[in-house]
């Protein structure tokens, strides 16, 4: 059996936002810095650093995650996506995030990035919300400009809009 | 905000996840979900040198109902339970107490073993465990062991797990024909740790009643004859006996009134709810 290897670097490669990434990271890394530090990526912010504001949530495999409660060993293999995933290419905002600009989800923007990453991947679970259901979920991250109210009205907004242009392709 | 150096290992089977534990002990710890235990390594609470991630063994990823126990194991999210389409119909009390355990974005991460290995004094699924009944599956080389909730969960953070055990899978008995089952809690805000949790398990003769976030661990009581007819001198009591202490959060007297208030609400409700 190996010995314990504290120093030194392990390998990984995932898949961030649909395209490979190969490192070698200390197991202490958090995700959240790695994204940051190492790729120099601004797509994620940090608040708290301990589970309890949401700014760093990203998808991991699909799923909503804290990456500051992740180690950048843990990505090997799996699929990353951040708030960067949403937009095209050219950089045209998708119409959740177009629905925020909307209804005023944000102010300053600190805690989008996370919230967006929950919303959508809430929203592929529950393609119909009520409000309070919409609001459950925010209750994972922090948000100290708006009131929350605006990005409500966003989600549900997208959700509408998302339903009605489905039953309309039908 | 960073956690100090330690060794990362993926294991794929059980054996070598004790294996790994039988040979660092104190020094290594599992990692599941990591919602509790890499927050307390980000602040240094817990230092360990080597962390052993469970979450691709794939023989700890069945929820399965078997001898009257629901086995889950230890590499099943809370978000992967509370989807299991039998969730509300065998497991009552866990569908009514599983929302409250932190968020969506927490519960996709955190499992349903971990927060039981955690043993926070004010977490939902300990709770729900022991007012249950149900029992915490042990493994290390020296073998398995089974212990009742009661014996396993010790006190805050604490409990029976060796150094050299990790919890394989929990066992929550499934609902009693002609049972009704309640839960509710008070919390700062929603997805908090509870000031106060109350669950019960309300029979023909009797209602077992249990109260996180005031004493050390999950405590759990029993209410039968005329201590439940009039439930107010019994609970009373028991809100004196859970010992609460005054902290940031709630003084020992406000989480008495809530012992004794939720408490009444809640065992009405799970008798009510009797099928
Ligand atoms: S920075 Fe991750 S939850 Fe706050
Ligand atoms: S918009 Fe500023 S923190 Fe949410």
């Amino acid at each position: 059996m190996p010995e314990l290897k504290t120093i030194g670097r392990k390998s990984i490669s995932f898949v961030l936002n649909g395209k490979p990434v190969v490192a070698e990271v200390e197991p202490r890394m958090l995700l959240s810095d790695f994204l940051r530090q190492e790729l120099g990526r601004t797509d994620i912010h940090v608040g708290c650093e301990h589970g309890v504001c949401g700014a760093c949530t990203i998808r991991f495999d699909g799923r909503p995650a804290r990456s500051c409660l992740m180690f950048a060993v843990q990505a090997d293999g799996h699929r990353v996506d951040t708030v960067e995933s949403l937009a095209t290419q050219e950089g045209a905002l998708n119409d959740l995030q177009r629905a925020f600009r909307t209804h005023h989800g944000l102010q300053c923007g600190y805690c989008t990035p996370g919230i967006l990453m929950s919303a959508e991947a809430y929203l592929e679970g529950h393609p119909d919300p009520s409000e309070a259901e919409v609001r459950e979920m925010l209750s994972g991250h922090l948000c100290r400009c708006t009131g929350y109210v605006g990005m409500v009205r966003a989600i549900l907004a997208t959700a509408k809009a998302r339903k009605d242009g489905k039953a309309a392709a039908e | 905000m960073k956690p100090s150096a330690f060794d990362y290992q993926r294991v794929a089977r059980v054996e070598e996840a004790i294996d790994l534990l039988a040979r660092h002990g104190e020094d290594a710890k599992i990692l599941a979900g990591g919602q509790s235990l890499v927050a307390m390594m980000n602040y240094r609470l817990v230092e360990p040198k080597l962390l052993i991630d469970i979450t691709g063994i794939e023989g700890l990823a069945s929820i399965e109902e078997k001898g009257g126990f629901v086995d889950v194991g230890a590499a099943v999210t809370q978000a992967r339970l509370m989807a299991w389409p039998a969730l509300a119909e065998r497991l009552p009390l866990l569908a009514k107490a599983m929302p409250h355990i932190g968020h969506f974005q927490t519960r996709s991460r955190g499992t349903v073993c971990g927060s039981i290995a955690h043993s926070d004094p004010s977490s939902e699924l300990p709770l729900v465990l022991a007012t249950l009944g149900g029992q915490v599956v042990l493994r290390s080389k020296r073998g398995s062991r089974t212990l009742a909730a009661d014996d396993f969960q010790t006190g805050p953070l604490s409990t029976a797990r060796e150094p050299d055990e990790m919890v394989v899978a929990v066992r929550f008995p499934v609902r009693q024909a002609g049972a009704g089952y309640a839960f509710d809690e008070v919390t700062q805000r929603q997805g908090d740790f509870a000031i106060c949790s109350v669950a019960a398990v309300a029979t023909a003769q009797e209602v077992r009643l249990g109260v996180g976030g005031v004493a050390g661990r999950p405590t759990v009581t029993r209410l039968s004859g005329a201590a439940l007819a009039n439930p107010d001198g019994a609970l009373n009591a028991f809100a004196w006996e859970l010992g609460g202490s005054d902290d940031i959060h709630a003084t020992a007297q406000y989480r008495r009134q809530l012992v004794r208030r939720i408490g009444r609400r809640i065992i009405e409700e799970a008798q009510s709810c009797r099928s």
